[in-house]
């Protein structure tokens, strides 16, 4: 009814077109067409973003967890007296712990009933140099001559690559090399249905320091996490205290002249300059000008100090000013001075805010790689500061820093060991971001 | 860790203080607090406050410039003849100070013998050997020369610490004891703690202004350096960027252009992968979604904000590079060869676009929500559907903020180090393929005083100028960004 109705008066000329609430017309359906579109624009950008998030933590997390896995060959290994004199009076001494260690591996995985045909060659090439760390171990704890020892030895990279899947058959060209050769695939295989080879937890990777190319597997990201630490008390050090001050100062107690508008203009812009550029006054003031060491945590956190004060400046700032004006005006109505409603009435209440500010403006320090590698902070570290306070003066690297140290580095070990540091590092972030967001649900108040 | 201990002293003697003022004023009260001007704490906080802060500062000031001006000294009696040719008398000074750190460390270690180490020559004895032995390695035999410079440097270090330990420990006695002495009824504790206080306050506050200035002198007095040895126009219009390590940088080519082309071209495309993602995001999300879906979303997209920049870089390194060449590389999915190697403008920017997404989205979204209801509703009463509503009065209401934002972002990504360093190249070039590998301002001043400490070549030199040029052009930006979303605020309070 309705259709004929409209149809004959769009073919009847020169009458003017009449619309209808039930039918739409061209004009309205393009205006909806265009609002659906412009709808599914802003749909399409959330998806994107979502996108890249989920891409993100899955290359972090594909790539990265391998670094918590290291593959280790398990062996109750019994060395007798006899055998510890002979290789201790042998020239070649590691070697012929190496040999010792073959036989003995040998007769074991004869035991199972397994053939496997293997010499001290294809054992270096399988676990490095065994009879050095027997030797090593021996000759720490002599007591254990004689008896039972449960070894973890840890595998090479290949074959632990090889474990995870990066490493494989099509890898190794011909007769292979001095590293690896196409037969030693079927002895991992075998070693690992035999039980001998298995993957365990890499704790080295989280306690151990850095390491040379022999050894990009023993690698390990211990020292950075110190440094990192040892900046943050730097930072946390410096920063809360200059931070809150500064705030106080301004939202207090400064009265509006031009020194306090340039105050304010010079930490909005600071708040803006790029990192690379506090490195540069690192580099220019501590280093070259006062002389400070070169890659010590100290300049680092306090170059990261200067980077964080206008974040925590401005967090503070927004929570001294969220303490509503009764509170001051009853503090200083009883008689308190300006000075003891602030500090004994408006900071307290501003403390949760204050602290949360903090924790955020520390994990954004944490994360921070430029003005590190300005002041030197991307060394070779290969050990432990010797004392807590020397830590600080002595050079160290920074978890950031060290993986930017490893990405460039051409191994593809090391590029797991990148992956891996982030993991850390991320693991370390959130947990302070999870802080922060529980400090303020747990103590924000609505005035 | 002689200024530790130091340090430790003061501490512990203005903590006394603290304890004497307050007895001191509690007896000149004769037990009777409320006969007192102020209460207790306040007479031994100011006791504390004399006795810690003026010591402390004059130590924390020796600290920083006693080093300088035993440099000075030092640096006189080493004659030209010794500097190495091609070297500078910085890396001799550094030579000095290691020749210095190592007899500190042969006497600790007992090596040497205090005496020995102040008078041995490098005529008669094998230094370098006698300090091999304690673990201390030096590059080169020891010039007599240097051997008397560091010998020197230590003597009038060892002079240095003993003043600043004696001008700090008088100062905090004098302080004690003078505020002690001032201590009784009349006294007002309060108020002069709390000028002092206040003095503290306005002092932290102006480490704001004093990191400037640093930021400042650090950037103009190298950059000055620089422009010395090496022209400023040739800096500022110069197409090719090739320094030379050998002979201390003299032949090379160091113009600015290519650099600032990367950084431009870089920003560009992270901008375009940014702003439409971002601001659609925040359209969506302040005007079309249901407070569950912006509460859900909102902080997701804000995470992509709070990684640091170097996963953004490892990413772009090791798998967003990888991805563009297997789709634009020779063998990839689209069969042509364009891109090379993983290194390019296009990784780069499209990793720095992802990180910039919250940045422009979060902005946005404050901007749009300052946009007074009532507009939209005007909008929407006449008829306007809710698109045409959002393109033809909330966009240009927030236009100026928006704009503001953009900027912001932009500089963000002229700033931005880690993500270049890692994703861009290292090649400076001047070209418009997006897949080929240039690099940037920020990029360049990593690799030109990573590992250097010879801060007089015009190698190194160079990168105060870029720090200069990238200065500038990021706080242009901040400026004028803020100005204008400054300006949109006003409009609409």
């Amino acid at each position: 009814m309705t259709d004929a109705a409209t149809d004959g008066l769009a073919a009847a000329p020169g009458k003017k077109k009449r619309s209808s609430l039930l039918e739409l017309d061209a004009r309205t359906k393009r205006r909806n067409a265009a609002e659906a579109r412009f709808k599914a624009y802003g749909i399409i950008a959330i998806t994107a973003g979502l996108c890249f998030l989920v891409g993100l933590v899955w290359a972090i997390l594909s790539n990265g967890l391998p670094a918590f896995q290291q593959a280790v060959v398990k062996l109750d290994y019994t060395m007798t007296q006899e055998q510890f004199d002979e290789a201790e009076a042998a020239v070649l001494k590691t070697a012929v712990y190496t040999d010792q260690f073959v036989a003995y591996f040998s007769d074991r995985v004869r035991e199972q009933g397994i053939e496997a045909e293997f010499d001290a060659d294809t054992i270096e090439r399988l676990l490095g140099k065994v009879g050095g760390t027997i030797r090593a171990f021996y000759r720490e704890n002599p007591d254990h001559i004689g008896q039972p020892v449960a070894f973890e030895l840890s595998a090479a990279s290949r074959v632990d690559r090889y474990l995870k899947g990066t490493f494989d058959r099509g890898d190794v060209s011909g007769e292979g090399n001095r590293f690896f050769v196409p037969s030693d695939f079927d002895l991992v295989d075998t070693l690992q249905e035999a039980g001998f080879i298995a993957q365990v937890f890499n704790w080295n990777f989280i306690t151990g320091v850095d390491s040379g190319v022999d050894n990009a597997g023993g690698a390990g990201i211990g020292a950075s996490v110190l440094g990192s630490f040892l900046m943050m008390i730097v930072v946390l050090l410096l920063a809360l205290p200059i931070g809150v001050a500064a705030s106080i100062y301004l939202e207090e107690f400064a009265p509006k002249n031009w020194f306090t508008d340039f105050i304010e203009v010079n930490i909005s812009n600071l708040a803006a300059v790029p990192s690379i550029v506090f490195g540069i006054l690192g580099l220019a003031v501590f280093i070259q000008f006062a002389g400070m060491p070169q890659s010590a945590p100290l300049v680092g956190g306090l170059v990261l100090t200067l980077m964080t004060l206008p974040t925590i400046i401005i967090s503070t700032r927004a929570s001294l000013k969220s303490v509503p004006p009764s509170i001051r005006d009853a503090a200083l109505g009883v008689g308190a001075s300006k000075m003891q409603a602030v500090f004994h009435h408006v900071l307290p209440l501003a403390a949760p805010g204050i602290l949360t500010g903090t924790i955020i403006g520390l994990a954004q320090a944490l994360g921070e790689t430029a003005p590190l590698l300005l002041i030197g902070m991307v060394g070779f570290i290969a050990r432990y500061p010797d004392s807590f306070l020397g830590g600080f003066e002595g050079p160290n690297s920074a978890m950031p820093a060290q993986i930017y140290n490893w990405a460039s580095r051409s191994d593809v070990v090391f590029t797991e060991k990148a992956w891996g540091g982030i993991i850390i590092l991320l693991i370390f972030l959130v947990s302070m971001n999870l802080i922060a967001i529980l400090l303020r649900r747990r103590f924000e108040r609505r005035w | 860790m002689q200024p530790f201990w130091l340090v430790t002293i003061i501490v512990v003697l203005a903590l006394g203080g603290f304890l004497l003022g307050r007895m001191r004023a509690l007896q000149s009260a004769e037990g009777d607090a409320r006969v007192l001007h102020s209460r207790p704490n306040y007479y031994g906080a100011n006791v504390f406050m004399l006795t810690a802060v003026p010591s402390l500062i004059v130590v924390a000031l020796w600290m920083v410039f006693q080093p300088v001006l035993i440099e000075a000294n030092v640096s006189q009696m080493i004659p030209d003849r010794i500097v190495p040719e091609g070297g500078s008398k910085g890396l001799v000074m550094s030579d000095v100070r290691r020749l210095a750190d190592g007899l500190d460390v042969a006497v600790a270690e007992g090596a040497l013998t205090a005496d020995q180490a102040t008078n041995i020559r490098a005529e008669f004895t094998n230094i370098r050997e006698r300090l091999a032995e304690v673990g201390v390695v030096l590059g080169s035999n020891v010039e007599a020369e240097v051997l008397t410079a560091a010998q020197a440097y230590r003597a009038q270090s060892a002079t240095g610490a003993l003043l600043m330990a004696a001008a700090g420990l008088s100062l905090a006695v004098a302080g004690l004891g003078w505020s002690l002495a001032r201590i009784g009824v009349g006294f007002r504790a309060r108020n002069a703690v709390e000028t002092g206080m206040l003095a503290l306050l306005i002092l932290a506050a102006s480490i704001a202004i004093l990191t400037t200035i640093g930021i400042l002198f650090s950037l103009l007095f190298n950059t000055i350096e620089f422009f010395r040895i090496y022209p400023a126009a040739d800096f500022f219009f110069g197409t090719t960027w090739a320094p030379s390590f050998s002979g201390r940088g003299g032949d090379s080519e160091l113009g600015v252009l290519p650099l600032l082309w990367g950084t431009f071209y870089i920003s560009l495309v992270a901008l375009l992968v940014a702003v439409p993602i971002g601001l659609f995001a925040a359209i969506y999300l302040s005007e079309y979604a249901s407070p569950t879906v912006r509460s859900v979303a909102k902080p997701l997209i804000e995470v992509l904000a709070g990684i640091p920049t170097i996963v953004y870089g490892l990413f772009a390194l090791l798998t967003v590079g990888p991805l563009l060449v297997g789709v634009f590389g020779r063998d990839g999915a689209l069969g042509v060869d364009w891109m090379s190697g993983g290194t390019a403008v296009m990784t780069a920017g499209l990793v720095m676009g992802i990180m910039l997404i919250p940045f422009v989205s979060s902005l946005s979204d404050d901007i749009i929500n300052a946009v007074p209801q009532a507009m939209r509703d005007g909008s929407l009463g006449l008829g306007a559907t809710h698109s045409e509503t959002i393109r033809k009065v909330v966009l240009p209401a927030a236009l100026p903020g928006i704009v503001g934002a953009i900027l912001l972002a932009a500089s963000r990504a002229i700033g931005e180090t880690m993500i270049v360093v890692l994703g861009a190249g290292a090649a400076a070039r001047l070209d418009l393929n997006p897949f080929e590998a240039m690099t940037t301002v920020t990029a360049k001043i990593v690799s030109q005083l990573t590992g250097d400490a010879d801060f007089s070549s015009a190698v190194a030199l160079v990168a105060f100028a870029l720090g200069t040029t990238l200065f500038v052009v990021t706080l242009g930006l901040n400026v004028l960004a803020l100005y204008i979303v400054r300006k949109y605020r006003e409009q609409y309070e």
